[in-house]
This record gives C-alpha cells, sequence and structure tokens, in this order.
C-alpha cells in the first residue's frame, strides 16, 4: 500500500455519502410510510388523510406531544439498555421480560411497605426496578459467557418465563384484594400509594421519568466513551481476541453489559407502573402490560444508530408513531392490526437500511485501503465525530 | 469395473500450461510472469514460503481471481476460466485448505449439494452414495456415504473433499496445503490416495512449504519465490538443500546489527513448556528458551510449526499443559494477560488485526489497549481524554505514524502505519521483554527496516527480545542466537556467527544437518 498522501484526486461523492448514511433511516422510514399508504388505499382510506391524523395525533398539540413523550419514555431507557449490550455485541432481546420483572419487584415493595416517605419509596422503587431487570437480563448473560448460550434465545425464552410469573403473580399473590374478591378477577394489583407516585411535570401524564431517562441517556453515553468500563465493553464488542491481548476479562464485561441493559429495562418497567398507570395490569401476554416497548426500545435504539443521544429523538418519533397511530385508526376508522403492521414495516425498512449503511462504509474503506490510503480531512472529521461526539 | 464407470464421467486430461501469469493486488505483485504447467500423470508440487503466490496462482486457475496477463492453456487449446463453476466444467477441481463442507449434512448430502438431482426435485441420494461408494473403493478412500461430516476426523473431511471434486468429474486436483492440516499417518494415507490417482491418470497440483513432503511425493517441483517463479526440476534431480536455498533468497539487504550488546540476565524462559494446538494437536512439546536482557533470539520455522503457540504461551493467552513459564525470574505460568503484560512482557502479535488491533477503534483508543485502565491514561475508572490525545500525538510524531488524523480508524490505516501504531503501544512502555511474531509480514521495505530499527533500539536499552519470523534473512540480520521449531520441538539453538541458511533451512525442514539428504523419488 502505497504511503503517499493523494487526497486531491478522492471524489468528493464521499462526504455526501456519509450523510447519506446518517439519514439512512429518515429514509427507511418515509419507504414503510410509502408501502403503508398502499396498505391504506387497499383497505379504502386516503392515506393523505390518515397520515395527517396520524402527525396531528403525534405532535399536534400539546397534549397530543406529552403523550408521545409519555410513549417514548419506556422507549428511551430500553433503548439505552440496548445501546449498551448491543456495543458489547451482545443481542438483547429481553427488554419484555426485564421489564416485566422490574416491574413486578418494584412493586411488590411498593404495595408491602405503605408507610414510607413518597421520595424514599421512589428511589427504593428505582433501585428494585433496576435490580429486577438486572438479573432478568444478567441470566442470559452468564449463561451467554460461560456456557456459550446463544442469548437471543434465552433472552426471548426469558421473556416467556417473565409473563408467566407475571401471571401467576397478578392472579394470585399480589392480586387486588377488591379484584379477589369481585367475581371478574381482573389480573391487577392494588393501586400504589398516592405519595409513591412519580410527580408529573406539566398538567398531562407526563412524569418526571421522562427527564430521568434523558439525563441517563447522557450518562451512558458518559459511560460508553469517557470510563474505562465502556471502553472494555466496546472493546469487547469489537474484537474479543484483541481485548483478551489487552487484559480484559471478555466473559465479565459480557455479564456486565447484560446487567446494565436489563436494568434499563427493569427501570422502563418500575415506570410503567409508578408514572403512569400507578398499579400493575395485564390481559395474559407481555404486551398487555408493556405496549411492546421492550421490542420498541431495540429498534429505537438501532434507528438511533446504538447511540444513546440519539436514541432520545428515535425514542420520540417512534412514541409519536404510536400515539399518532391511534389517531389514524380513529379518524380513517382502519383496522388496529394495520397499526400493527404499519409498525412492523418500519421497523423491517430500518433494519434492513443499516445493511446498506455497513455497505456503503465498507466500500469506502475498500477504497481506501485500495489505492489512496488516508483519509481526507473530512472524513477523518467525521470518524471523530462518531466516536467521540 | 468400477473403475471404467468412474473414469467415463471424467474429462479427458493430457496437459495444462500457464503461460506469462501476472496479478497484482493493491502494491503487491502477487504473481509476476509466472510460468507453470501439469501434466497426466505426475504430482507436480508448488513450493515456496507463505505470500510467494502459490495460492494466488492456484486460485486464479480455480477461477476465484482473474489474471491481469497471461494465458491458461487446456489440452492445447487456450481456455479463459472466469469462475470457480468454469473450472469445473473443464475438469479442474481444488481441495482448499479449510474445507467446504457442511458439518450438519452427511457425507453424500455435502457431495450432492448444488448439483442436480437425478429425480428432479426429490433428492437422489441413493444413486449419489452408489458413486461415492464406486470412487472410494477405485482410490482406497473408505468413506461411508451416510456419516455425517462432524462425526468424522480433519484426514477423513480431506477425502470428502476429494471425493466431492471427483464426482463432478475434476481429472486436475490443486490440493492446496493438503497435508497442514493432517497427523503423520493421515498425510501417508493421502500420499498412497495420491499415487493411485496419478497412476490413473490424473494430474495433480500440490501447494506446500513442508520440504520433505515436497521431495517425497512429487515428480516436478517448482518454487516461487515473492511472486516469481526460481525454477521448475524434476524431483530427482534435485536435494532439499538446493530447494531451501531457492525458497529462502532475498534479494532486499536488511540492515544487518553488528555491534554486540552485552548480554545481562534472563529475562524469558520456557521450561519444559507443553501446550496443544487450537485443532487439539500437540502445539508445543517440552520446549526449553532462554532470551536474555539485551539480546533478540530469532525462532525460524517454517509456519504452523508452533510459534503460535510458543508466543502465546509466553503472553498467557494460552494455557499450558505442563511445563513453566518465567519473565524476570518470576514464575508467571498461569497469570492472566493482563497481569503479564504489567510484569514489563510487550507482544507484538502475529495477526496484528485480529489480536493487536481493534479495527473500528481510533488510533488513540487502539493506542492505551493494554493500559487504558492505568494512571496517566484514567484515573477512578474514567479515561482522561486530554491526556490519551496528548499521547497520541506525541506517539504519531516519535513513531512516524502517517494519519490525517488521531481519530483515524485503525481499518482505515495501512498496514505499515498498523504496526507503528502497535509498536508505539507495545515499545513505549518501555517493556523489559518483547515477543515480536512476523513484525514485517506484509510490510514494505521501508516499514520494515523501521520496525528492525525499532527492535535494536529496544535491545540496545537491554530488552529481552524474541522475535518469530519465517523470513531467515530477516532473523539473520537482528538475531543474536537463532532457535529452530519445527513440529512444536525447539530443533536447535545456533549463535548467528556459525548459523548458515543451509544449516536452518535443513532444520526448518526437520533434518539435523549432516544427516543423510532425502532425495527425490525417481
Amino acid at each position: 500500500m502505497s504511503e503517499s498522501n493523494k487526497n486531491s484526486s478522492r471524489p468528493t461523492k464521499f462526504h455526501i455519502s456519509g450523510i447519506f448514511d446518517a439519514l439512512m433511516p429518515i429514509f427507511a422510514t418515509i419507504a414503510a410510510l410509502l408501502v403503508g399508504a398502499i396498505l391504506l388505499l387497499l383497505l379504502g382510506a386516503n392515506p393523505i388523510t390518515a397520515y395527517s391524523a396520524l402527525i396531528e395525533g403525534a405532535f399536534g398539540s400539546f397534549n397530543a406531544f406529552a403523550e408521545t413523550l409519555v410513549k417514548a419514555t419506556p422507549l428511551l431507557l430500553v433503548g439505552l439498555g440496548t445501546c449498551i449490550a448491543y456495543r458489547a455485541s451482545v443481542t438483547n432481546i429481553g427488554g419484555e421480560g426485564q421489564m416485566i420483572i422490574g416491574a413486578l419487584l418494584s412493586t411488590w415493595i411498593g404495595l408491602s411497605f405503605t408507610n414510607l416517605p413518597g421520595w424514599l419509596m421512589i428511589l427504593i422503587a428505582f433501585l428494585a426496578g433496576s435490580l429486577g431487570g438486572a438479573i432478568w437480563g444478567g441470566l442470559p448473560g452468564l449463561l451467554k459467557a460461560y456456557f456459550n448460550v446463544n442469548e437471543i434465545l434465552s433472552t426471548v425464552m426469558m421473556n416467556a418465563i417473565a409473563v408467566q410469573i407475571m401471571n401467576y403473580m397478578l392472579r394470585g399473590p399480589m392480586i387486588d384484594p377488591e379484584q379477589a374478591q369481585a367475581a371478574s378477577q381482573i389480573p391487577q394489583t392494588a393501586r400504589l400509594e398516592v405519595a409513591y407516585r412519580l410527580p408529573r411535570l406539566v398538567p398531562t401524564r407526563l412524569h418526571i421519568g421522562l427527564l430521568i431517562a434523558v439525563v441517563l441517556a447522557v450518562l451512558v453515553y458518559i459511560l460508553l466513551w469517557r470510563t474505562t468500563l465502556g471502553y472494555r465493553i466496546r472493546a469487547v464488542g469489537q474484537n474479543k481476541d484483541a481485548s483478551k491481548y489487552g487484559g480484559v476479562d471478555v466473559k465479565k464485561h459480557i455479564v456486565i453489559a447484560m446487567l446494565l441493559s436489563g436494568a434499563f429495562a427493569g427501570l422502563a418497567g418500575m415506570m410503567q407502573v409508578y408514572g403512569v398507570n400507578y398499579r400493575m395490569i395485564t390481559d395474559g401476554s407481555a404486551t398487555g402490560f408493556t405496549g411492546n416497548a421492550g421490542f420498541n426500545g431495540i429498534v429505537a435504539a438501532l434507528f438511533g444508530q446504538l447511540h444513546p443521544i440519539l436514541t432520545i429523538p428515535a425514542s420520540v418519533l417512534f412514541g409519536g408513531l404510536l400515539v399518532g397511530a391511534n389517531a389514524m385508526q380513529r379518524v380513517v376508522q382502519v383496522p388496529s392490526a394495520l397499526i400493527t403492521a404499519l409498525n412492523g414495516l418500519v421497523v423491517v425498512f430500518v433494519v434492513s437500511s443499516d445493511y446498506f449503511r455497513k455497505r456503503n462504509q465498507a466500500k469506502r474503506v475498500a477504497f481506501v485501503e485500495s489505492g489512496q490510503d488516508t483519509q481526507p480531512p473530512g472524513e477523518a472529521k467525521k470518524d471523530l465525530e462518531e466516536v467521540t461526539a | 469395473m468400477e473403475k471404467t464407470a468412474t473414469q467415463n464421467l471424467r474429462s479427458a486430461f493430457e496437459t495444462l500450461e500457464m503461460h506469462n501469469i501476472t496479478k497484482r493486488f493493491p502494491g503487491v505483485l502477487a504473481n509476476d510472469h509466472v510460468d507453470f504447467d501439469v501434466v497426466s500423470g505426475e504430482v507436480h508440487a508448488l513450493l515456496g514460503e507463505n505470500g510467494a503466490g502459490k495460492s494466488t496462482l492456484m486460485k486464479i486457475l480455480y477461477g476465484m481471481y482473474r489474471p491481469d496477463e497471461g494465458r491458461i492453456v487446456l489440452n492445447g487449446k487456450e481456455i479463459s476460466i472466469p469462475t470457480p463453476t468454469a473450472a469445473i466444467s473443464h475438469g479442474i477441481g481444488m481441495i482448499h485448505q479449510h474445507f467446504m463442507l457442511v458439518p450438519t449434512l452427511t457425507v453424500a448430502e455435502n457431495v450432492a449439494l448444488g448439483l442436480p438431482s437425478s429425480k428432479g426435485p426429490l433428492t437422489d441420494l441413493d444413486v449419489v452414495s452408489e458413486r461415492i461408494i464406486d470412487l472410494a473403493n477405485t482410490y482406497h478412500l473408505k468413506i461411508d456415504p451416510s456419516a455425517f461430516i462432524w462425526q468424522l476426523s480433519v484426514g477423513q473431511q480431506q477425502r470428502v473433499e476429494i471425493i466431492k471434486a471427483l464426482y463432478r468429474g475434476a481429472s486436475l486436483l490443486l490440493l492446496d496445503e493438503p497435508t497442514a492440516v493432517l497427523t503423520p499417518q493421515e498425510v501417508d494415507e493421502l500420499f498412497v490416495i495420491m499415487r493411485q490417482m496419478t497412476d490413473d491418470g490424473y494430474g495433480l497440483v500440490f501447494i506446500s512449504h513442508k520440504l520433505h513432503e515436497v521431495v517425497e511425493i512429487s515428480d516436478r517441483i517448482t518454487v516461487l519465490r515473492d511472486g516469481r517463479k526460481i525454477g521448475t526440476q524434476p524431483t530427482c534431480d534435485v536435494t532439499t538443500q538446493t530447494l531451501a536455498n531457492w525458497m529462502v533468497g532475498h534479494e532486499i539487504n536488511f540492515i544487518t546489527s553488528q555491534e554486540k550488546v552485552d548480554r545481562g540476565e534472563c529475562r524469558i524462559e520456557l521450561r519444559d513448556a507443553c501446550c496443544s494446538s487450537d485443532r487439539g494437536t500437540e502445539g508445543l512439546g517440552d520446549v526449553n528458551l532462554k532470551v536474555y536482557s539485551g539480546e533478540i533470539v530469532g525462532l525460524a520455522g517454517v509456519s504452523g510449526n508452533g510459534q503460535l503457540e510458543l508466543a502465546e504461551a509466553i503472553t498467557g493467552l494460552r494455557s499450558l499443559i505442563s511445563g513453566k513459564v518465567f519473565l524476570d525470574g518470576q514464575d508467571i505460568t498461569g497469570l492472566p494477560p493482563g497481569k503479564i503484560t504489567e510484569k514489563g512482557l510487550a507482544y507484538v502479535p502475529e495477526e496484528r488485526m485480529k489480536d493487536g488491533m481493534i479495527s473500528a477503534f481510533n488510533i488513540s483508543e487502539n493506542l492505551v489497549l493494554r493500559e487504558h485502565h492505568r494512571w496517566p491514561f484514567s484515573k477512578r475508572g474514567f479515561l482522561r481524554m486530554p491526556y490519551i490525545y496528548e499521547h497520541t500525538d506525541r506517539m504519531i510524531k516519535q513513531y512516524r505514524i502517517k494519519t490525517p488524523s488521531r481519530a483515524t480508524l485503525a481499518k482505515n490505516l495501512s498496514g505499515g502505519n498498523i504496526q507503528k501504531v502497535l509498536l508505539a503501544r507495545e515499545l513505549s512502555r518501555s517493556p523489559r521483554a518483547i515477543v515480536a511474531a512476523q513484525p514485517t509480514r506484509g510490510l514494505d521495505i521501508g516499514a520494515t527496516e523501521y520496525v528492525h530499527e525499532q527492535l535494536l533500539d529496544q535491545r540496545k536499552k537491554g530488552a529481552a527480545i524474541l522475535l518469530i519470523s519465517e523470513d531467515l534473512d530477516e532473523i539473520l540480520a537482528i538475531a543474536d542466537r537463532i532457535a529452530v521449531i519445527y513440529e512444536g520441538k525447539i530443533m536447535d539453538i545456533l549463535p548467528r556467527e556459525t548459523a548458515t541458511k543451509e544449516d536452518l533451512g535443513l532444520l526448518m525442514a526437520g533434518v539435523h544437518p549432516g544427516e543423510e539428504l532425502e532425495t527425490g523419488n525417481c
């Protein structure tokens, strides 16, 4: 490889394609919505009316936007956990189960101790929620690190186990005493003390959890790029051989990444109880409690390119999609299944677009290697931003 | 009777000639106007060091690379081979060093994979099995078509690969380092099979860098070096000694160090070290080796003879079955790599992008890989970015790393600059001992000289250096003592002054100088 610098001959289109890559998720969303428009047409609805209802419903009013942010909060928390796990090259699909266990543990404590000061109980609940999620994430982490058990399988299985634990607890030991006596037997817990509720930010359902999640996003950024622990997690994710050579205990850091990842999901579960519903309630499925946040959070993180700060707007966007879709359903009278389909389309398009982004990057690297071997300053700056900003 | 049944499916093969083949890769001339030919009924060995261009030449013949120049003539007719499929249709088969088999499928399923079935959409595994048994009987390949690949030994898997090629009508087989993965017994069996095939009129190309095997099995030998053909000779006309000379000769004159540094205390010591290789075979057998302060010990040997295992045994990346490792007189056996690093061992790994660098990390991050958790690079768990940047800028200047910025990702650096980053990280810690594995492989002359200067400089500062290299010129240029490793054992340790290339070449081939030389089979 020649060591000479031939920057002058480099075509500028590589800068443009860099920007194009960054915007890839946006294009993917638009593409998904276009396919969704075809579905809407097939169902006899006007896509323009439908989508304006969607945008109106998500961002059109103060209340709508507040509701979007309420939905974005668990997505962001799960997304932050996803960022950590995926940076360690561990695929945590267990957000749902980790949310459930975090919620169960924190709810149980909240219902068991009714005489504590509110701030203290909330603090304890934060810890309990994180702990529950951490346990549920840490177990697959241990299995992965020490027994080479595929974490995708184990986390999905842990989701199934968590659902059944939740159903048992909400129908049995933790059922609302009133429901236990009533004939309906709705699987839900009693309400938490009013003092234990997370403070609301504005007179809507928006609670302080959003601010906490945003602060945590910044902390995750600092963790990943400014601490030795984060450095090691990223090193393990990128190259296990070199990490081992660098003196990093690879197995231990896989477990740590999963513990942290689960803790964030557990926190999301706790906030659903303490900030939104004030009790734990289910229809027997995981979605009945989580509203699919355990999965949608992963998508939000991928949308944000596994960067904690970029995951913030990504979560808001997805929260808006969820809230707006409900409004759209009301306005154009399409079956609710379409909303699920639309959501799925966005997921598929965003995840697939990542492939093109990576391929473009690989192409650029190949170009760099095959001749003009050093980067132009612009490209380097982008790398700098990628790593530090 | 069986024999004719299988032979009918074979394309007739008489000769294959490659004329003036040239293949360039960015910055490398992999094949430089190489002529090569095979005739029916012979084993033609292609001999050369790693990177000599043997595999490239064969990949061109198998349609995996297109040559930039040159012609290929099969049975007197010029042909072009754009894809492996085309190669197969011309009757050329290749046995890759890494097998292309699906472990969870049976032998018959693997053989049938990708071929049309005689029963349309249904599989015709019974027909396939019958033909496999046919072929197996003809060439003593002893294989059960219904066995799963994962149940088979490496040698048996190789036979499946051979059957796969024969099944597809190959009459010219290219065997890429087929013995590298085999036990000595399996090698003998393979040679019997190969003889049987040449008797039947097949043409075989045998790629190897093991001299004694080449001499044992081949009829003719072609030696490649640095992409150029050095010569072709009938095997009976050559000795291992000539071949060794042909293989290792270099035009490039490396800097040599005549000045002596006073040898100090023993810094690295291996005592009766045994460990296994990645394949589970014996990697090192009772190795005893000492490296003293202020000296460079060169470890010569053909690749895959235990060099990697030796390096990893010292650095703590591989655990020993028995024996001990000492660093500075302290027993470091069984310590994790990080602890050994802290005791002052630097390691320049052979596969720098796999073991030594994180390609998606930038220069700064790669420079602190070994010491990111220690002052002054971090404090109470937080990285000290200003200091890390300052350190990076210093290293870029001191080690003359050519890069647009300190934030450039490692994967976007050239090979020479990657090695400079690695050396900067390892050597700036003032190590007490250094293990450098193939530190100049793939580097151009300038970068190679640079690496040698750095190592000599470290020697002057009193470090004990173990230089693992397949390049004898490199070792003769800068090593003070030369140890030769062969099949996991140290054959001999010679002072540089008395070592000759010829002796070293023989030791590398597992022969003690003075022993009777093997000659070709005529």
